[in-house]
């Protein structure tokens, strides 16, 4: 019997595709940060993890039902303690570096830039998706910054998908790897 | 006559590499796995009737089915 945090992939899609057209709308993906992290200080379970995420669920249809994924065993360097915490620690660093860059628009150092950056590196044009704002081009700024989050996990997560098991990503998900360390911080 | 040892089939799970991620227990027709604590995946060894599909949903690969003397 299917619960209606089934459906949640759905969510996760078009996310995805509303970035595409008015990239303002990246701020939602916030609500991919806070609920696990509220879920797993107040509750001390992985609820996120296992019930509501609609990126592990999109994963789970694309590469079980869809057959887009080989099946195979992750390697074992990927899912050891290491390169897990390396990974959430490489991520955070990434997230503050993008805050950073947010705050040198808001304090008017900087102009907005209209790019989607890519697994950190390559810097795709956006501009499409932005059609100006009533508020401050810091909050555009964010849009692109935090869009290029999600957008470079998701491509991650794709590419491990179709290379190993469907919700590989899991192994490694830096949200995933932190509210286990709460839980765990929580569970002693 | 007789002689034979029924096995019984039991997943197991090899807790400190578990991601607690829950894919297992989605898949799991028997409803025998838990998520302890959001720390790791637990098998009920009652439940569990050693189906595999958990092993094989294992996005880290670390259930296992492991074979024990009934």
């Amino acid at each position: 019997m299917k619960k209606w945090y089934d459906y949640l992939w759905i969510a996760s899609l078009t996310y995805l595709i509303l970035g595409f057209f008015n990239i303002l709308f990246a701020w939602l993906g916030l609500l991919c940060f806070f609920i696990p992290l509220i879920i797993s200080v107040t509750r001390g379970t992985k609820g996120y993890c296992n019930r509501y995420c609609g990126r592990g669920q999109l994963f789970s249809l694309l590469g079980g039902r869809f057959g887009l994924s080989r099946k195979k065993d992750i390697p074992g360097w990927m899912k050891s303690k290491w390169f897990r915490y390396g990974f959430l620690i490489f991520f955070f660093v990434m997230f503050f570096q993008m805050l950073w860059n947010t705050w040198l628009v808001f304090a008017g150092a900087r102009d907005l830039r209209q790019v989607v950056t890519l697994l950190w590196t390559f810097k795709l044009p956006w501009h499409w998706a932005y059609h100006g704002t009533l508020l401050h081009p810091g909050v555009a700024q964010f849009a692109f910054g935090f869009y290029s989050v999600m957008l470079t996990s998701t491509v991650l997560g794709l590419i491990t998908m179709v290379l190993f098991k469907p919700r590989s990503w899991c192994v490694y998900c830096p949200m995933g790897t932190m509210t286990q360390l709460i839980c765990k911080a929580k569970a002693r | 006559m007789g002689g034979t040892v029924r096995k019984k089939r039991k997943a197991v799970v090899e807790e400190g590499a578990c991601v607690a991620c829950g894919c297992c227990v989605k898949v799991c027709p028997k409803g025998a796995i838990t998520i302890w604590k959001g720390v790791c995946a637990r098998v009920s060894r009652e439940r569990c009737v050693g189906c595999g599909k958990c092993a094989r949903e294992c996005p880290a690969s670390v259930i296992e089915i492991q074979e024990e003397e009934a």
